[in-house]
């Protein structure tokens, strides 16, 4: 093989729309990190090995055919539920009064990351498999593929990620074509339903959502991170205060600035301007991931699509309306901007997965 | 067949999945909108508040304490000024056991039981995070030991602070006061008068004596710093500076010289003196004796201290020139001689023939000369040389109280002199419309009696009757005594004098002040009251003696200085001026229980004149190493 032929073999299974909307997202990433980071280019040197490793194994996912990573979904899920399990275990480790990390020995890891993925997967594998004489039932049984491990999750207690797993898995179970009526009855009973889960919610999850509508009963308790990301929000104005040049971020102002709250570094200095280009950004990859969802050819992969694309879109919503003082603060990064291994790595194992639907249906056309 | 249903339920499906997907769409769209939305809310309608907030969270306002006014004498000597000095200082908050650390500091720094109890007093006033004081001035060395230690206390530390000091100590402690930290009764003031802001950093303020009268010039203009403050309110940089402006320098009428003299010259006698320059109305002296030392009270005094100048029978903190509210006894007497003149009640020639008593017309009861006997036939001007009692029992009564109120209130007696300090009490000269108030009771004729030699109910002050005595001094002109003659501004260099314009010109009769201030000369020559005062003096001091009863006497009881106890002696007054014919200085002087006023008050007022008007430095005096300088001609 020639140098050219290898080259076109490396990136056979590459979507080069999805990949430049991804690569902008990273660079966007480093830029904004070495702000916040008050000009670390250790920091910015440790995204920039996240983002290989994940690329890495975007690439091997993408690389993978379908009926391949369709086999996977079971073990997969399998094995997050027996972590998750293990998270009951004194195994578990506790931190901050959640139980959310399991001690595998050599290291910590956070099974509900792995889930994130596996519950989808698992959901969409189950729906292909009873394709053809889907029945209510069906639906019943998918739901409980994802309550299960959702009720885990939530009494850990990690509000943010169960209701974050609960809405990809949801996503599945519309695209597949769960009836309007159950829809509207689950909103419904839902809105019902809410005072009862607010006595069930811990004293802290309360206080997030109480300083959601009122940020200011404790500027410098619980409601700092809201009220000082509003603060570094709204204060960038139109153009933003310039690279570098942001006041909540350079005299440590804004918490968790690199991580969570890393929107707010980029909207205070680069402004309106700037977070509509961001948004453009996003859609852009989501205009992508919806196109590639519209083309994909079979149950398994049009259900595994839409639910990692429209996924995406709801970390972004999630985080960027948190940190804007519209959503309650939960432990969400800004996919593909913050700092952080494991959700660049579960975000580009999806985008792995899109890219594998796209390109291997392609190749089996022609 | 089979296969067509499939396939058509197959394109059924994806068209169900197609409007799945637009759904999908169109949610995502939903929500990209309200994240556009919500960032135009925040970024451009409410772009200012936050903005606002964004700045008032970076910036800092620091405010700069502007250097007090310095105080000095009318010669430049310095009365209060400031030196940087170093203090030790525990911010409670970052002190597990405070006691514990006062101990451990206390074998590196001398701290005596009462700094500590100075500390708790302080520690119980202080309403927020601040450091409290442990001990002031320290030396060089302790601060050195301290600092050598210093990791081991953590919330400990020494700051440099500018600090107040009062040289003259307790010989000015009446007149110049003194500062003390900033109570809540001082913040609730400075609240209602605007001016907290002016006071933001500042711990001290004036509390008495010239320091609290003229707070407004001393304390200075408060600069300000902004600075940028990371979140843990730590400096990052000055973004701008407005500088501080230094109190106003006050220059005082007193002479520091004469002051230390004048108090000195009252060896261990408790009482007052006030010099005044009759032409212009400038305060020259102005003792209370005893004095205290002020710099126990800026730091807020230690219990210990406070009762002991609090339960002392000299009662030392009692403002005795300004505030002590005394019998004038027969320092009256040459005012009540005007009035006669004055109301045309006597002439200079008529005599009266003293029997050593008086009685009311129709009266048994006998008003009393001092001396038994009496002085033979006495006319005005021998009643004022020998204090005849007699002659001003009968002027008083011919005058009647009506008169006498008119004519001595015109001299100040019964009102506040205005001198510029806080405090003054006004005396009282009786009337009958007083007396109708107060007590209910109409006047009677006896009550004038004992008006006419300055007893009875009337009462003046030290600085009252040092006001009529320039008053007289300077032919009926009297000017407003006042303590400050210029204000300085240190940065602008400019100063502004401060005259008064004369307060009222009584239109005394040239020939009726020319009999009695020769009378009043009378008084220090021999044949006179108080021949002590002017013994071999080489200018002409017109005087007059007075003695103020503390207990009263019985009828046909005798006073007897020996058998009373010596705090039930009668208080001496003199009153002067000098030189008679063109008078440069006018003084009175009390001395408590100093009996009669020829003895002990007179010669006090010798040492000041003396030095006043021929720089004469009494002896044996100690710190004589100005004494080349005299001050004055």
């Amino acid at each position: 093989m020639t140098k050219r032929q290898l080259w076109l073999r490396f990136i056979a299974h590459l979507d080069p729309m999805l990949l430049l909307g991804l690569a902008l997202l990273m660079l966007t990433s480093l830029l904004i990190l070495f702000s916040a980071s008050d000009g670390s280019w250790l920091r910015v040197a440790a995204q920039g090995g996240n983002i290989l490793v994940a690329l890495v194994l975007m690439w091997v996912v993408a690389n993978l055919p379908l009926h391949y990573l369709m086999r996977t979904a079971m073990p997969i899920y399998l094995l997050g539920m027996i972590l998750l399990l293990g998270v009951l275990t004194p195994l578990g480790v506790n931190s901050h009064g959640a139980t959310r990390w399991l001690n595998i020995g050599v290291a910590t890891i956070q099974p509900s990351e792995l889930m994130k993925i596996g519950v989808p997967l698992m959901m969409a594998w189950y729906f292909e498999k009873h394709e053809a004489t889907l029945t209510w039932k069906n639906y019943l049984v998918a739901a409980g593929l994802l309550l299960v491990p959702v009720g885990l999750i939530a009494r850990q207690p990690d509000l943010g990620t169960a209701l974050l797993i609960s809405a990809s898995g949801f996503y599945v179970l519309f695209l597949a074509g769960l009836s309007w009526r159950i829809i509207g009855g689950m909103v419904v009973a839902g809105l019902a339903s809410a005072p009862v889960l607010w006595t069930m919610l811990h004293d802290y999850q309360k206080h997030r959502i109480e300083m959601l509508f009122d940020p200011s009963q404790d500027a410098l308790g619980k409601g700092y991170h809201t009220i000082q990301g509003m603060i570094a929000v709204g204060s960038g104005g139109l153009l933003g205060k310039g690279y570098m040049a942001g006041t909540q971020t350079h005299l440590d102002f804004l918490p968790e600035r690199t991580t969570d709250f890393i929107f707010a570094v980029y909207s205070e200095e680069f402004g309106l301007l700037g977070n509509f280009i961001l948004l453009c950004m996003y859609l852009f990859v989501i205009a992508r991931g919806f196109m590639i969802t519209g083309s994909a050819s079979t149950y398994f992969t049009r259900l595994m699509a839409g639910s990692i694309t429209l996924t995406f879109a709801t970390y972004a919503f999630v985080n960027m309306g948190m940190v804007s003082g519209i959503l309650p603060v939960v432990g969400v990064p800004l996919p593909l901007i913050s700092y952080g291994g494991t959700s660049m790595l579960t975000l580009l194992l999806g985008f792995g997965m899109l890219m594998s639907i796209e390109t291997h249906q392609k190749l089996n056309k022609s | 067949m089979k296969r067509h249903v499939e396939l058509k339920n197959h394109l059924r499906e994806i068209f169900h999945f197609r409007l799945r997907l637009a759904v999908s769409i169109g949610f995502t769209l939903v929500l990209l909108a309200i994240l556009l939305l919500r960032f135009v809310y925040l970024q451009v309608v409410r772009h200012d508040y936050y903005q606002t907030l964004a700045e008032s969270n970076r910036i800092s306002i620091v405010p700069i304490v502007p250097n007090r006014g310095l105080i000095l004498d009318r010669n430049g000597i310095e009365m209060a000024h400031n030196y940087s000095g170093y203090t030790l200082e525990i911010t409670p908050g970052k002190v597990a056991n405070i006691e514990a650390t006062i101990d451990e500091l206390a074998t590196l720094v001398i701290i005596a039981p009462k700094d500590r109890k100075r500390f708790k007093k302080l520690l119980a006033e202080s309403h927020n995070l601040e450091s409290v004081m442990i001990r002031n001035r320290l030396s060089d060395e302790e601060v050195a030991r301290f600092a050598a230690q210093q990791y081991r206390f953590p919330g400990v530390e020494i700051k440099a602070r500018l600090l107040r000091d009062y040289p003259y100590a307790d010989k000015a402690a009446h007149l110049i006061g003194y500062i003390g930290r900033i109570n809540e009764t001082d913040v609730d003031q400075l609240e209602e008068n605007d001016l907290a802001a002016n006071y933001r950093g500042s711990d001290y303020i004036g509390k008495t004596g010239l320091e609290q009268s003229y707070e407004s010039e001393l304390h200075g203009t408060t600069g300000i710093e902004q600075v940028e403050v990371d979140s843990g309110g730590r400096a990052v940089r000055l973004l701008s500076r407005t500088p501080p402006v230094s109190g106003n320098t006050l220059v005082l009428s007193i002479d520091a010289k004469l002051q230390e003299i004048a108090e000195q010259a009252f060896g261990n006698y408790r009482g007052a003196l006030v010099a005044i320059d009759p032409s212009n109305g400038e305060v020259l002296a102005f003792i209370s004796k005893p004095g205290y030392d002020p710099s126990l009270f800026i730091d807020g005094i230690d219990p210990q201290s406070w009762d002991e100048l609090n339960n002392s029978p000299d009662h030392p903190l009692n403002n005795r020139a300004l505030r002590g509210q005394y019998p004038s006894g027969s320092t009256i007497k040459p005012f009540m001689a005007l009035a006669g003149l004055f109301y045309n009640i006597r002439s200079p020639e008529r005599a009266i023939s003293d029997p050593g008593y008086y009685t009311l017309p129709g009266s048994s009861h006998q008003y009393r000369d001092w001396k038994k006997g009496g002085h033979g036939m006495v006319d005005m001007f021998k009643s004022i040389v020998v204090s005849c009692d007699t002659y001003y029992y009968g002027l008083a009564t011919e005058l009647g109280i009506d008169n006498i109120y008119n004519f001595l209130s015109r001299f100040g007696f019964g009102k506040k002199t205005g001198i510029d300090l806080d405090g003054e009490t006004s005396g009282l000269l009786p009337s009958q419309e007083w007396k109708m108030k107060r007590y209910h009771q109409k006047w009677y004729a006896g009550d004038t009696v004992s008006v006419g030699i300055g007893q009875g109910y009337s009462l003046v002050t030290p600085m009252q009757l040092a006001y009529a005595t320039a008053t007289l001094a300077n032919n009926g002109v009297g000017y407003r005594p006042h303590l400050v003659r210029e204000i300085r501004s240190p940065r602008s260099g400019e100063s502004r004098m401060i005259t008064v314009p004369p307060e009222a010109d009584l239109h005394l009769n040239p020939e009726h002040l020319d009999l009695v201030k020769r009378a009043m000369v009378a008084v220090t020559q021999p044949g006179g009251t108080a021949v002590a005062a002017s013994l071999g003096a080489s200018y002409h001091i017109a005087g007059k003696t007075g003695t103020a009863q503390v207990v009263g006497m019985k009828q046909g009881e005798k006073y007897d200085a020996s058998k009373i106890d010596e705090r039930h002696r009668d208080h001496a007054w003199f009153i002067a001026f000098a030189p008679a014919e063109q008078p440069r200085i006018a003084l009175v002087v009390l001395a408590e229980n100093g009996g009669h006023g020829g003895g002990t008050a007179a010669p006090i007022a010798r040492k000041v004149m003396d030095y006043y008007l021929l720089g004469k430095i009494p002896t044996p005096l100690p710190d004589t190493a100005e004494s080349e300088d005299a001050p004055h001609d």
